[in-house]
């Protein structure tokens, strides 16, 4: 007879507490706003399903939507690969660890506004380091003025700031792989894509992840980078999910539709992440587990 | 205590109800009737109890707004075909 020892209930208690406070509350005061219409002064009006409705059929969510997955997408497919080859690339003794940990970690410190504003000056044409070489050198580069310069603007800035968090995770899982591995590769004769095949990504799956999660949320949700670089521009190029959300809730008060977006925003970052987590944590699961077991 | 900025609703205040008494019905299950290891079902990924409510929840959620842009806001009907994803979802996943 299995007993328990249900005293762990208070130490989970607090972190229930805190998570009740910090986003179950907030949480369904969004789902309440979603159904109704406010002018101000704590007054609502029933709308019912209207909102959601409204942002669905609406072309700006579908565009602003797409843009966000493009930009992920990009990200991903740029952070992650190079993240690992600058985690493969880093020494795992002596001195130069604690140069490379220190420089990888130094992005990572810059608050985003401040990252925002270095790169705004940055890719200026008249002023900026970026911008004017590139000018001076021949290309008719301007992020204020041309859309694919903005998006090439936009994702080398995410590439510099957040590489180093694939490189740091990557280079944590790759320090952790036993030296036995690796004795027994060269035993075997092994080439050194074989030992990066067979012994370093299996055994960086679970790092890698935590970074693909990490950036394919924070790249979604990306918004204090792209609000002071182009603030969305030029046009509406630049304008992501949270920054059309942002303009919507504060910039026009409309919370009731703001509401209803941000909802269907949370819903489509909840399923994504789920389906990543899902599919890279289950191909470690074995296939015979749990069989047997009903309902 | 005031909770007006919460702007509550009957509708809203049911719908969270529902879910508080779905998750509290999951605790009575699993202690009445314990089985929630994990399985392996027809998406062969391994899922306990708490999974397959996840995977209800999310995909009713989905429902109802794939419902409502292309139907209408008459969600019903959506309620129903929620119901029987569910029940499929807790039988073959």
């Amino acid at each position: 007879m299995k007993s328990w020892n249900n005293k762990a209930w208070f130490l989970v208690l607090p972190v229930l507490l805190l998570v009740a406070f910090s986003a179950i509350v907030p949480l369904i005061t969004v789902v309440n706003y979603s159904v109704q219409d406010s002018f101000g002064n704590n007054e609502f009006y029933w709308v019912g399903l209207e909102w959601f409705k409204e942002v669905l059929e609406s072309e700006r969510f579908h565009n602003a939507l797409m843009r966000n997955l493009l930009f992920s997408a990009i990200i991903l497919l740029i952070e992650i690969p190079l993240g690992i080859a600058v985690a493969l690339a880093m020494p795992r003794r002596g001195w130069g660890v604690s140069v490379c940990l220190v420089l990888m970690a130094l992005p990572l410190l810059i608050p985003w506004n401040v990252v925002g504003t270095i790169w705004q000056v940055f890719a200026r044409v008249d002023i900026g380091l970026l911008g004017y070489s590139l000018t001076q050198l021949g290309f008719d580069y301007n992020y204020t003025q041309d859309v694919v310069d903005a998006w090439v603007t936009l994702v080398i800035m995410d590439v510099w700031h957040w590489t180093s968090l694939v490189v740091l995770l990557c280079y944590s899982g790759l320090v952790s792989i036993p030296q036995a591995y690796y004795q027994a590769a060269r035993i075997d004769g092994a080439s050194r894509w074989a030992v990066f095949r067979y012994i370093q990504l299996p055994k960086m799956r679970r790092v890698l992840v935590i970074a693909v999660l990490l950036r394919f949320m924070d790249s979604f949700m990306i918004y204090t980078e792209p609000f002071v670089v182009t603030g969305g521009g030029p046009g509406n190029s630049t304008t992501f999910l949270s920054i059309d959300l942002v303009q919507m809730a504060i910039g026009q008060f409309d919370l009731g539709p703001a509401a209803a977006m941000s909802l269907i925003y949370f819903l489509i970052i909840l399923v994504v992440s789920w389906v990543f987590y899902t599919v890279m944590t289950q191909q470690d699961a074995e296939p015979s587990s749990g069989r047997g077991q009903s309902s | 205590m005031d909770l007006s900025w919460m702007a509550w609703t009957t509708p809203t205040a049911t719908f969270f109800a529902v879910i508080l008494c779905l998750i509290l019905s999951m605790c009575v299950w699993e202690w009445i009737s314990p089985g929630g290891q994990p399985r392996r079902g027809i998406l062969r990924f391994e899922t306990t109890r708490g999974d397959r409510l996840f995977v209800t929840l999310l995909g009713s959620a989905f429902i109802n707004l794939a419902w409502l842009g292309l139907v209408g806001t008459n969600l019903w009907w959506a309620l129903a075909v929620c119901a029987v994803y569910g029940i499929l979802v807790f039988i073959f996943v």
